[in-house]
């Protein structure tokens, strides 16, 4: 149970990195972008090849960020240059990414144009580099030792993770934060806004929606890039579904953190992400349901998630009407006796 | 010195359908630095679509647009706004509104300068805005972070029309700003328009459908109908012109027309 837990957390910090990026198009430019579901595996796919064919993995890890970026501007340019419905430029995108990324990682095979998957099983990996420097600081020992003196039983194999994964998201989340104060980052949020009204600012809305989605899906293939290296494989698949994945990490984030300030929301994203993973693991504990069900779990939370903060605003709403009309009602009553006192 | 200078404009919309509509015929207008043109006219006249021409929100399907004595007609919007403020009639166009009062005033700060990787709202540009803002007297320099959805209508547009003219732009475009607002409302931001035109010395386009205040403000007068510019009132004779007299005149133009198209259609 711990460990499933603690699992989870480490993948739900991993995938905060591509929520982030949901958010950066989702909420911030207003752009529902479908890309994701393929930059996802356009990052675990480049990093995972390069990796195998001998490149440092931050080497590796870098080259997947880019290749995010440029699938991100490619969506972006369909919608803004070439008119194309935002929804379905993302689609294009996501499908075209599909064989894109067989190519990617048929660079790897020597029969054949097109694989469907890479394994890292024994090769080296941001982690397994990380973990060599870390297992030689001892911290684990040290954190493992005192937890199992206070009683607690289960204690992970290794803090690193965590650790590193934390660090990497923190990094991203203030990145992310200072960017959207910049003058490009306040552009790019008023194109979400109002595009007349940035336009007539001397906005080129075009060229900030492409920056945006470039950026949002470089973040997104970040993502990917290192679930690639942390479950150490990299597979055509593991990019279904992760639109929605990242939406439902947005969506549970905002409802119980709130969206008061881009700082905060961020956080919330990223505590989102971590909540939906451990969501994720408890139901998959319950024996009725199983893997294949991962899919439709998503879906259901996404549909609570947004369902439910409608069902506590009017509930909210209704009472607060409630205790206004009793309010009314007292004072009026009170203004008839004060009435009929006058009289008598 | 002509500032802005609009040569025989022609625009057509769904032209070749039943819906075919002549919104510009033949548009001829010139700014000197420092006008301040008041525009009225009917609805479908084609006030807006003249503006929408300068501001390059629309191409003219014909004719030239010169600014500062540079050709621009087939310059894009964003390109042209560096020089161009606007306002718009609906208070909710010319703010961003979930962006907070002191955001909002950096992107109007960086509208003729090319945005990068500098902090939107610093505490130089900070000071800034709030000195600017105390000249509306709305009380917003104490409500900087406030969202700008929050403002009521009226504050929008004062914050819209000092965006508008932040950086002394060229020219100045006010579209109907103040007929969403009610009337107390549209009498302060009328007031604030002409301060903050006069602290310029702001060359200014107005579309106004309220008669008074197109005598009121500025120092040219032009009446448009079906298209074309029917009336042009110079420095001059603005002065002693009176609603009355405006009424007569277009009654007068109007009926002119209308017996010369009857006119050309016997022929």
């Amino acid at each position: 149970m711990f460990t499933a837990i603690f699992g989870s957390v480490e993948q739900g910090i991993i995938y905060a990195i591509m929520a982030l990026g949901v958010y950066l198009t989702f909420r911030v430019l207003d752009f529902p972008d479908l890309t994701v579901d393929g930059s996802f595996v356009t990052g675990a796919a480049t990093a995972a090849t390069m990796i195998v064919l001998g490149y440092h993995p931050a080497i590796a890890t870098l080259v997947a960020i880019a290749a995010g970026f440029i699938a991100g501007c490619i969506t972006g340019i369909l919608h803004t240059k070439g008119k194309i419905n935002p929804l379905l430029s993302g689609i294009l995108m996501m499908i075209a990414l599909y064989s894109i990324n067989l190519r990617i990682m048929g660079l790897t095979a020597d029969n054949s144009i097109g694989r469907p998957n890479i394994p890292l099983l024994n090769a080296e990996t941001l982690f397994s580099k990380f973990y060599t420097w870390w297992g030689s600081l001892g911290i684990d020992e040290a954190i493992n030792n005192f937890l199992k003196s206070i009683g607690v039983q289960f204690v992970p194999s290794t803090w690193g993770t965590i650790f590193l994964v934390a660090i990497i998201v923190i990094m991203i989340k203030f990145i992310v934060d200072w960017f959207l104060k910049t003058e490009i980052g306040l552009a790019i949020r008023a194109t979400g806004d109002n595009k007349k009204m940035i336009r007539s600012f001397s906005a080129n809305t075009d060229n900030l929606v492409i920056i945006g989605l470039g950026i949002s899906n470089a973040l997104v293939a970040f993502s990917g890039a290192l679930i690639a290296q942390y479950a150490k494989f990299a597979d055509i698949g593991m990019g279904i579904g992760m639109i929605v994945i990242g939406l439902a990490s947005v969506i549970i984030g905002e409802a119980i953190f709130g969206t008061k300030t881009i700082v905060r929301t961020t956080i919330a994203v990223i505590a989102g992400a971590i909540i939906y993973r451990i969501v994720l693991a408890l139901a998959l504990r319950v024996d009725l349901l199983d893997t294949g069900d991962m899919k439709l779990i998503t879906a259901a939370i996404v549909i609570i998630a947004l369902i439910l903060p409608q069902y506590f605003d009017k509930r909210r709403e209704k009472s607060r009407k409630a205790k206004r009309h009793a309010e009314r009602s007292v004072a009026i009553k009170k203004k008839i006796k004060q009435e009929a006192n006058d009289l008598a | 010195m002509i500032l802005l200078n609009l040569k025989s404009i022609n625009k057509i919309f769904n032209e070749a359908t039943a819906d075919e509509k002549i919104a510009l015929d033949q548009i001829n207008l010139e700014l000197k630095a420092g006008d301040f043109v008041t525009v009225i006219g009917s609805n479908g006249a084609g006030k807006s679509t003249m503006m929408n021409m300068i501001s390059g929100a629309l191409t003219p399907d014909f004719g030239s647009i010169e600014i500062d004595g540079k050709d621009v007609t087939r310059l894009p919007e964003y390109k042209r706004s560096h020089f161009i403020g606007r306002v718009f009639q609906d208070p909710m166009a010319g703010t961003a509104p979930s962006m907070t009062i002191e955001e909002n005033l950096a992107l109007a700060f960086s509208r003729n300068k090319s945005r990068g990787l500098k902090i939107g709202v610093d505490k130089k540009r900070k000071d800034y805005f709030k000195t600017s803002l105390e000249m509306l007297h709305l009380n917003l320099e104490n409500r900087l972070n406030a969202k700008v959805g929050m403002l009521s209508g009226g504050e929008r547009q004062a914050l819209s029309l000092l965006m508008a003219t932040f950086t002394q732009p060229s020219i100045l475009l006010l579209d109907e700003h103040t007929a969403a607002l009610d009337p107390s409302r549209a009498e302060l931001i009328t007031k604030l328009t002409k301060q903050l035109v006069e602290k310029d010395q702001l060359t200014t386009l107005m579309v106004t459908h309220n008669m008074q205040q197109a005598l009121d403000l500025g120092n040219r007068l032009i009446m448009m109908d079906k298209g074309q510019i029917i009336l042009e009132v110079g420095e001059e004779e603005k002065k002693d012109l009176s609603i009355a007299k405006l009424m007569e005149e277009f009654q007068r133009i109007r009926g002119e027309k209308l017996t010369s198209d009857r006119a050309l259609l016997s022929v």
